[in-house]
């Protein structure tokens, strides 16, 4: 009892540092990385390639005024960004990132996930409302349409990764891909699925977990040519650091999803030294991805990402569920 | 129920913490309530609403069912309320302030229906004998599932009807509305 208390203690102090260190370094990396595909040199001043950057922009945040606009609401306009991180650090307890490290092990471990996945929407929503700005208002309303569109596809493909696992626990879900390549559920030759259409299932959740997080293509809700900066308009200081530390910890976590639920967690591609080393390659190898995506594809329309949902990723997502429980029927 | 059980346990011993958490989630979901039902602007009724729901989920996982919980978070906070507050920005964009005469509904015929209705819990929670059990399994998804799909699947289909009866209500509304 007394062990699994400091246990969440000591992991949730740890999630609040590597979101934060992550934050920072992602933003230097994908400011870096942004500067690499526009071919400019991107920040190098400070410190050797520009590593001394985000804690120089980090200390100019917090030393800003927090300034809250007239005729805002100013209990919502304080909590929108304390809402916006803690659902992104409750989920670090239970993301097993080895055998051993993991705060809490829960039996619905991905239920816990995108549950508090689904509390972030609740704070864009009261960020835009409380800002009483109209282009925070229309960003927020997008932002909340995006997010009840792409959660619905991205819940039914984990459902359909939770029905060939057989549980909801997320170590049992790494365990059962463990032995080689080919048991993970990216690719369906071995172990308990063999269903052909695994890979577009791992798109599709790509994809969603690119909506959510609201990144590029998908970044409709901070359209920076025509909502100013979205949500967070009317944010300075830490509050406007929040927000931008929750959008990176999200992007954290929903690739540790897609590590855990696809591409074997912890487990090594050919069985050698299964660890927590393979995790972390593999998490940053798609966020890397994910600002690859972001700086090499110009930004969709409302209706288009609406439509992409709707009419094209659901009922793929749906037929992959049938399809995959046919299957699990069969074999 | 045995008198001498009920004295209270000292704070720091497992029951005394329980009691501890139970208070604050339960605190939790009445002020969540009363902010929903008291505020004069919609958003701040459906922050209010958010607060009630995850003090009934937490509420859920002290009663050891982590799979309930998880649900009330994903389903009402991440589904019902947004789709509150997506009726809220079709009707009324701007914040109003609520406005008109209170009902007779809001007055005293309110307070006694809740009275009854309270009346009737704090009945029913005083003369049902209470067992303790120890942990009855571990409110995982599978369990659930066999439970709903077996003994309980009477109240299954009876769900299942609530949500036929919604959708012909929606369905009626929205046809009302098309021809007028």
């Amino acid at each position: 009892m007394r062990l699994t208390l400091i246990n969440v203690i000591v992991a949730v102090v740890i999630a609040i540092a590597f979101a934060a260190v992550n934050a920072a370094y992602l933003v230097w990396a994908e400011r870096r990385g942004a500067a690499r595909i526009q071919r400019r040199p991107g920040p190098n001043i400070n410190g050797p390639f520009g590593l001394l950057q985000p804690p120089l922009d980090g200390i100019k945040l917090m030393a800003k005024q927090l300034t809250i606009p007239g005729g805002a609401d100013r209990i919502l306009f304080i909590i929108a960004p304390i809402l916006a991180m803690f659902p992104a650090i409750t989920s670090f307890v239970t993301i097993p990132f080895s055998e051993t490290i993991v705060a809490k092990n829960m039996n619905v471990g991905v239920l816990m996930i995108f549950a508090f996945a689904s509390l972030g929407s609740m704070s864009l929503l009261i960020a835009g409302f409380s800002s009483r700005n109209k282009y925070s208002m229309m960003s927020s309303v997008r932002a909340v349409s995006q997010a009840v569109a792409y959660e619905i596809p991205m819940l039914i493909t984990a459902i359909t990764v939770v029905m060939i696992a057989g549980s909801p626990d997320l170590m049992e879900i790494v365990r059962q891909q463990s032995p080689s390549i080919l048991h993970w559920n990216i690719f369906p030759l071995l172990g308990n699925s063999h269903n052909i259409l695994m890979p577009l299932a791992f798109l599709i959740f790509f994809v969603c977990t690119l909506a959510e997080t609201n990144r590029a293509p998908f970044d409709l809700g901070e359209a920076e040519s025509e909502l100013v900066a979205g949500f967070h308009t009317e944010y300075g200081s830490m509050g406007f650091g929040l927000f931008f530390m929750a959008e990176y910890a999200n992007i954290v976590i929903g690739s540790c999803m897609t590590t855990i639920l696809f591409l074997g967690g912890w487990s090594c591609p050919f069985g050698l030294f299964p660890g927590v080393w393979w995790f972390i390659l593999k998490l940053y190898l798609l966020i890397a991805t994910f600002i690859w995506i972001r700086w090499t594809f110009p930004r969709t329309t409302i209706y288009g990402l609406l439509n992409l949902s709707w009419k094209i990723l659901i009922p793929l997502s749906l037929a992959n569920l049938l399809l995959t429980a046919g299957l699990i029927k069969v074999f | 129920m045995n008198p001498s059980t009920l004295a209270s346990p000292g704070l720091f011993t497992v029951e005394g913490l329980v009691g501890v958490v139970f208070l604050t989630m339960a605190a939790i979901t009445l002020v969540g309530g009363l902010i929903a039902c008291n505020s004069d602007r919609l958003v701040r009724s459906l922050s209010g609403l958010v607060i009630c729901f995850v003090g009934v989920a937490g509420l859920y996982f002290l009663l050891n069912s982590p799979f309930v919980s998880m649900m009330q978070i994903l389903i009402y906070v991440g589904a019902i309320t947004v789709t509150i507050s997506f009726a809220i920005m079709l009707a009324a964009p701007e914040e109003k302030r609520k406005i008109g005469p209170p009902s007779l509904f809001s007055g005293p015929l309110g307070f006694i229906a809740a009275a009854l209705i309270a009346g009737g819990f704090a009945t029913l929670a005083v003369k049902t004998e209470w067992t303790v059990h120890d942990k009855i399994n571990d409110g995982s998804m599978k369990v659930i599932g066999l439970q709903l799909l077996t003994d309980h699947s009477m109240v299954f289909e009876l769900v299942s009807v609530v949500l036929l009866v919604a959708i012909l209500g929606a369905l009626v509304i929205a046809r009302q509305g098309r021809e007028q």
